[in-house]
């Protein structure tokens, strides 16, 4: 991400220094526009509708003389919304600008087709798809003018110089290879999950909402907020039930700041407190589905008892 | 995710023993973080008893609270509740941060800020029990109300649902 957002940017100066990316892309590359900011570029950021989906004929109007590069988030990862990246990169293509596609959350998952979505460079990590860690791809269109990520031995057309890591990248291989062959059917176990997770929680948890789009969305990610309870508050009573979860609350991070991403849904900061992201894989099992259901509603209960807006509820 | 918290706090937290409402309680203090968004509410009764000299002196009885919060938040609360037990009024107003702190054993850096925020609370309740009942409130604790009374009005504006 860094690179493919640098590399570009740098080499491509003489054409320009604007950038366009969405409010809700990870913060790999948010953080690195941001830095370009520094750096003399500037940068659009566009924002999604209620529902967590970008409009791409907002990422055409926001298209100047001087831009170089669009990158958009194709999964994204804390509301799982999926954006429309074959109807933006027809865009970029059509305004003859570089399009980026961070696809970390869907490589393996959902099938990419880098020339029908006129995609000029992609992003995937290895660990994301139960490779090792430490490695990931960067897909360059050819002809894609690109500075190199390192400067050295000359290795990789001289783009990526330094000795590659070949146990992480064979791994990285085979479990890409695992992927594609279970894809079909992995994703649609994994809807059938999700669907069952988020209606089950909908139909057992009064003042529950689901954040993001209810189909457009990762097989894999259920985001919910929750009326009057705090989130960093939930996770920690599924941590000690023996579930794993995360949430966007102020509370859980650093900065005492919610996710930007929540906020720029327009969910106002209190409720973003409430949020909690419930994730699926490979080993999530349907006994798994079933626990969560039986007792997450104990869990906002119990949350809710304590909580002084409770009245006001009930 | 529970390596983040001591053993006590998490006890506190899977279990506070003075969360609630206290019917009719003789002080009530509503206090909210504008940074995190944590509001807290603490409930107290105060009783009426001789101390050593054989002087009348007012104590907290009883003290509950009800949180909107993290882990942190609901753990001090009930930290607090559970030392000003007993307390008399003049004992509680002078706890620190430092005895709720010492009493959870420690608290992640960018928590402290929730053990100040209970302290807030319950001096927020001694001030509204005292002004109820007309009796003399220390200079410190009205400037401090002030400042909190400030704080509760913008709370207020973005919670406007709810309180």
């Amino acid at each position: 991400m860094n690179w493919a957002l640098k590399g570009v940017a740098f080499k491509n100066k003489s054409k320009g220094n604007h950038l366009i990316i969405s409010a809700i892309e990870h913060s790999c590359v948010r953080n690195t526009a941001q830095w370009l900011q520094s750096q003399g570029f500037e940068v659009t950021e566009i924002k999604p509708n209620r529902l967590g989906i970008l409009n791409p004929k907002d990422i055409a109007k926001a298209i100047r003389k001087n831009t170089i590069l669009v990158s958009i988030i194709h999964g994204q990862n804390e509301i799982g919304t999926l954006q429309p990246i074959g109807a933006i990169g027809k865009i970029c293509r059509e305004n003859k600008i570089y399009f980026h596609t961070d696809v970390s959350q869907t490589f393996g998952k959902i099938p990419i087709n880098v020339n029908k979505m006129n995609i000029d460079l992609l992003t995937a990590s290895s660990h994301k798809i139960y490779g090792p860690k430490g490695a990931a791809c960067l897909f360059i269109r050819e002809g894609v003018a690109i500075e190199p990520y390192l400067h050295g031995g000359g290795q990789e057309n001289n783009l990526r110089p330094s000795t590659v890591n070949v146990p992480a990248i064979v791994g990285f291989a085979k479990a890409a290879e695992l992927c594609q062959k279970e894809m079909a059917t992995e994703s649609l176990r994994l809807i059938n999950l999700r669907n069952k997770l988020i209606k089950g929680i909908l139909v057992s948890i009064k003042g529950s909402h689901l954040t993001g789009h209810p189909r457009k969305r990762l097989a894999n990610n259920v985001n919910f907020w929750f009326d009057f309870v705090e989130g960093e508050a939930i996770v920690m009573k599924l941590d000690l039930l023996g579930i794993c979860a995360s949430t966007g609350s102020a509370c859980s991070s650093q900065d005492l700041t919610p996710s930007y991403v929540l906020l720029s849904l327009g969910l106002p900061a209190y409720k973003a407190q409430g949020s909690l992201r419930l994730t699926l894989g490979r080993g999530t099992t349907e006994q798994d589905i079933d626990y969560t259901l039986q007792v997450l509603p104990q869990v906002i209960h119990d949350l809710r008892l304590i909580s002084p807006f409770k009245k006001n509820y009930e | 995710m529970n390596d983040i918290y001591n053993r006590k706090v998490l006890a506190y937290f899977k279990k506070p023993k003075y969360y609630g409402k206290i019917q009719r309680p003789d002080g009530l203090g509503k206090v909210g973080n504008l940074v995190c968004g944590d509001v807290m509410w603490l409930y107290i009764k105060v009783g009426q008893r001789k101390d050593k000299r054989g002087k009348n002196e007012e104590y907290i009885k009883e003290a509950k609270f009800e949180t909107f919060g993290c882990v942190a938040a609901i753990a001090s609360s009930n930290a607090v509740c559970q030392i000003v037990r007993g307390k008399s009024i003049a004992e509680a107003l002078k706890l620190t941060k430092g005895e709720v702190i010492n009493d959870l054993g420690n608290l992640p850096p960018v928590k402290i800020h929730c053990s100040v925020l209970a302290i807030d609370a319950l001096r927020e309740a001694v001030y509204n029990y005292l002004k109820k009942n007309k009796k003399i409130i220390p200079p410190e604790l009205k400037k401090q109300h002030q400042l909190i009374e400030k704080n509760q009005k913008l709370l207020q504006k973005r919670y406007k649902e709810l309180f």
